[in-house]
């Protein structure tokens, strides 16, 4: 078996924040074997304080300050007093359905982008590592998994849209016509196939190394107590899994959750997401007097996100222990 | 917003607005020596040192910041020409596709820089709710306004006016519709938009307001506009793509609820018309439904001089027919009609039926369309 060190030279970051930063995210491979490298030392003291101090500056600045900023925002008023009222405010019909409205689109696609990011990453076992298939997967994923926003609503609006090149094709050459019912794709379910199209590659990012992780000597000391490849499966593999897969499934939750741009490229009507309804609270011209309702959703928004986001920590710590 | 309000205080007003106009104009002789200090707070063209003096400023100044009027809407792009060619004035739009409210937060971010936007073109339950962010200025033309249709010390006034119209691509829809039934035939399958989200849009919410009176109902309950929205959505027949300019040029939304002013720029696109779009657009038979868009001059315009001189430039002649040219209806339309300086050409006729939402109406309205509008489409 040929050892890769590339896995191994990222370390697993899981601070509750980047979600975009997803590159970042890849856990430690056991691809290195076991006491291969002595461990260094992990440095303290001045020098790396003073490392740290970029990445301090940048986190407080650009994602700490703007969060307080937005969500004390939500306890005042239009005159700046404090208040509770727009916490009631979350109780609101429409509010309190765009809550379902993302926690609905963002399981469906989790669920679904993990069932099929895993699936495509048992198949890449299959290919030779470092093979062209394996890398090519490797790459195109940490693509993808980063294109979202308005350029993928365009590439989805281009391609399937209403007049789109595979829709017009559909229609004229197939006589098939997808939009017999209404456009969907802009709706909220007619997110989940954009969703999707990220969700998958995160998916394979974050969840083909613990996949890597499973070493063929456990397949065989199953085989040699006994057991068949279904025994290993339930015994030894899927319990070594799970907790990584579920990691992954709370990952790709709350990167569909809190994906903002590509459902306001998209969805322009039914603002059934919480993130959409943020948006009109802000600048509406028909519902007035609402900016500070936005800041209360944004507070429910962050705890979704930190509960999450806690579980998937403790779920990485579960995963780590067998990917020594 | 409506008038009814202004109504009663309308002989108030009026007597104010007279007695302010002559204390200007008795004063406006010895002010010939305004700086732009005095420009900046100066309430009309006389109190700007007069007109010279106004224009010899705004030039200094060279530049006016626009927010939110791109130039396909209400043929404003004629109007920037104009401007420019007329003043040697550079224009600077920005945030085109922005709402009334962020028109606003515009101002209210950028305050201090150069960038900030000078005036409004806002919509009018935005303007009543944030008069604090508007300096008073009345332009020439400003007695011919309606006084319902002004802030009486001048911090708002509209600039014209238009009604919600049926715009269809004349190649797909070979019979033009005659009534909100119509649309829900198959003939329209996938095809009825808006401009917007009501909630958010004032153009949006328009259209439900018109859906609304097409549908037996009235401005105090638009229930009845969303209820038919919702039976579009049922027939297959809605399209929950934003119309715009562009959406309608590849076809993505053939059928599309939108003021005249824009149905008529549409038609003239050539953009529109080279995607092989033949748009064409109606006004249906009863109650004609109308949207006020009105100017204001932003207190903290980085250009306080060429901001006063936009305006006095909006309410001129040459401004106010090229927006009847652009399908809206002027706000000096009646005064113009009389002095014989109105372009009867590009003049649809006068409205005999017409409904403007009130304040209340329009807060209820946005109420009512924020609790229903998502699961009425969605």
């Amino acid at each position: 078996m040929t050892e890769t060190i590339t896995g191994a030279a990222a370390p697993a970051v899981d601070s509750a924040a980047g979600i975009s930063d997803t590159e970042t995210r890849r856990q430690p491979s056991s691809s290195r074997p076991a006491g291969a490298r002595p461990r260094t030392r992990r440095r303290t003291g001045a020098g790396a304080i003073l490392g740290l101090t970029p990445f301090a500056f940048y986190v407080v600045v650009f994602l700490a300050a703007p969060t307080v900023v937005a969500v004390a925002s939500g306890f005042v008023d239009g005159q700046g007093r404090f208040t509770l009222s727009n916490l009631t405010g979350l109780a609101e019909p429409a509010i309190a359905g765009s809550f379902f409205g993302a926690f609905w689109l963002s399981a469906v696609t989790a669920v679904v982008g993990a069932i099929a990011g895993a699936a495509l990453c048992f198949a890449m076992l299959g290919a030779r590592q470092g093979g062209v298939t394996r890398s090519l997967v490797d790459s195109a994923s940490s693509v993808l998994a980063q294109f979202g926003g308005v350029m993928l609503a365009f590439a989805f609006i281009a391609t399937i849209g209403a007049q789109g090149l595979v829709t017009v094709l559909l229609r004229t050459v197939a006589h098939v016509n997808i939009y017999e019912n209404g456009v969907w794709l802009y709706t909220v379910p007619g997110l989940i196939l954009p969703y999707l199209y990220f969700q998958i590659p995160l998916m394979v990012i974050t969840f083909m190394p613990a996949l890597e992780g499973l070493r063929p000597q456990w397949l065989e000391a199953t085989a040699t107590l006994g057991g068949s490849r279904w025994t290993y499966w339930r015994r030894v593999g899927g319990p070594i899994l799970l907790p990584s897969f579920l990691g992954s499934l709370l990952l790709l939750f709350a990167n569909a959750f809190s994906s903002y741009a590509t459902a306001a490229a998209l969805v322009g009507q039914a603002n059934n997401i919480v993130s959409l309804q943020i948006r009109q609270a802000l600048i509406s011209e028909t519902v007035l007097g609402r900016a500070n309702l936005a800041g209360a959703m944004a507070l429910g928004m962050l705890l979704v996100m930190v509960v999450v986001m806690l579980a998937y920590s403790a779920l990485v710590r579960r995963t780590a222990r067998w990917q020594r | 917003m409506t008038t009814k309000r202004a109504r009663v205080a309308g002989f108030a007003a009026a007597a104010a607005v007279v007695a302010l106009s002559l204390s200007a104009c008795s004063g406006g002789a010895s002010a010939s020596t305004a700086d732009n200090t005095s420009i900046a707070t100066a309430t009309d063209a006389a109190s700007a040192g007069g007109m010279d003096a106004l224009v010899a400023a705004a030039k200094k100044e060279g530049s006016l910041n626009i927010i939110a009027t791109p130039g396909d809407w209400a043929n404003y792009q004629e109007i920037f020409d104009g401007f420019t060619k007329k003043y040697g004035i550079t224009i600077n739009p920005s945030q085109d596709s922005a709402s009334s409210q962020e028109e606003i937060d515009a101002a209210k971010k950028l305050k201090g820089q150069d960038t900030a936007p000078d005036t409004f073109d806002i919509g009018s339950s935005v303007a009543l709710a944030n008069t604090q962010y508007f300096a008073a200025y009345k332009p020439a033309g400003w007695n011919d306004i309606p006084d319902a249709q002004k802030e009486k010390s001048g911090l708002w006034k509209v600039g014209y006016y238009g009604v919600m119209a049926v715009g269809y691509d004349a190649n797909k829809i070979k019979t033009a519709p005659k009534s909100f039934g119509d649309l829900l035939k198959p003939e329209f399958k996938g095809a009825v938009a808006l401009n917007g989200n009501p909630t958010q849009a004032a153009a949006a919410a328009g259209a439900v307001a018109y859906a609304t009176l097409q549908n037996g109902g009235t401005l105090d309950d638009l229930t009845a506009g969303v209820d038919w929205f919702s039976k579009l959505k049922k027939a297959g027949n809605w399209n929950a793509a934003d119309g715009k300019p562009n959406t309608i040029a590849s076809g993505e939304t053939p059928v599309l609820l939108d003021w005249s002013f824009n149905q008529k720029g549409y038609a003239t696109s050539a953009t529109i018309k080279s995607g092989g779009v033949d748009w064409k657009y109606v006004v249906l038979p009863g109650t004609a439904y109308v949207g006020y868009y009105n100017q204001a001059i932003s207190k903290d315009a980085p250009h306080p001089a060429a901001a006063r001189l936009w305006e006095e430039y909006l309410y001129s002649d040459a401004a106010q027919n090229a927006w009847l040219k652009g399908g809206a209806y002027p706000v000096r339309v009646d005064a113009m009609q009389k002095a014989g300086t109105l372009d009867t050409a590009d003049f649809p006729g006068t409205l005999d039926k017409v409904a403007v939402m009130s304040d209340k109406q329009a807060t209820d309205a946005g109420t009512l369309l924020n609790s229903t509008w998502a699961n009425a489409v969605g």
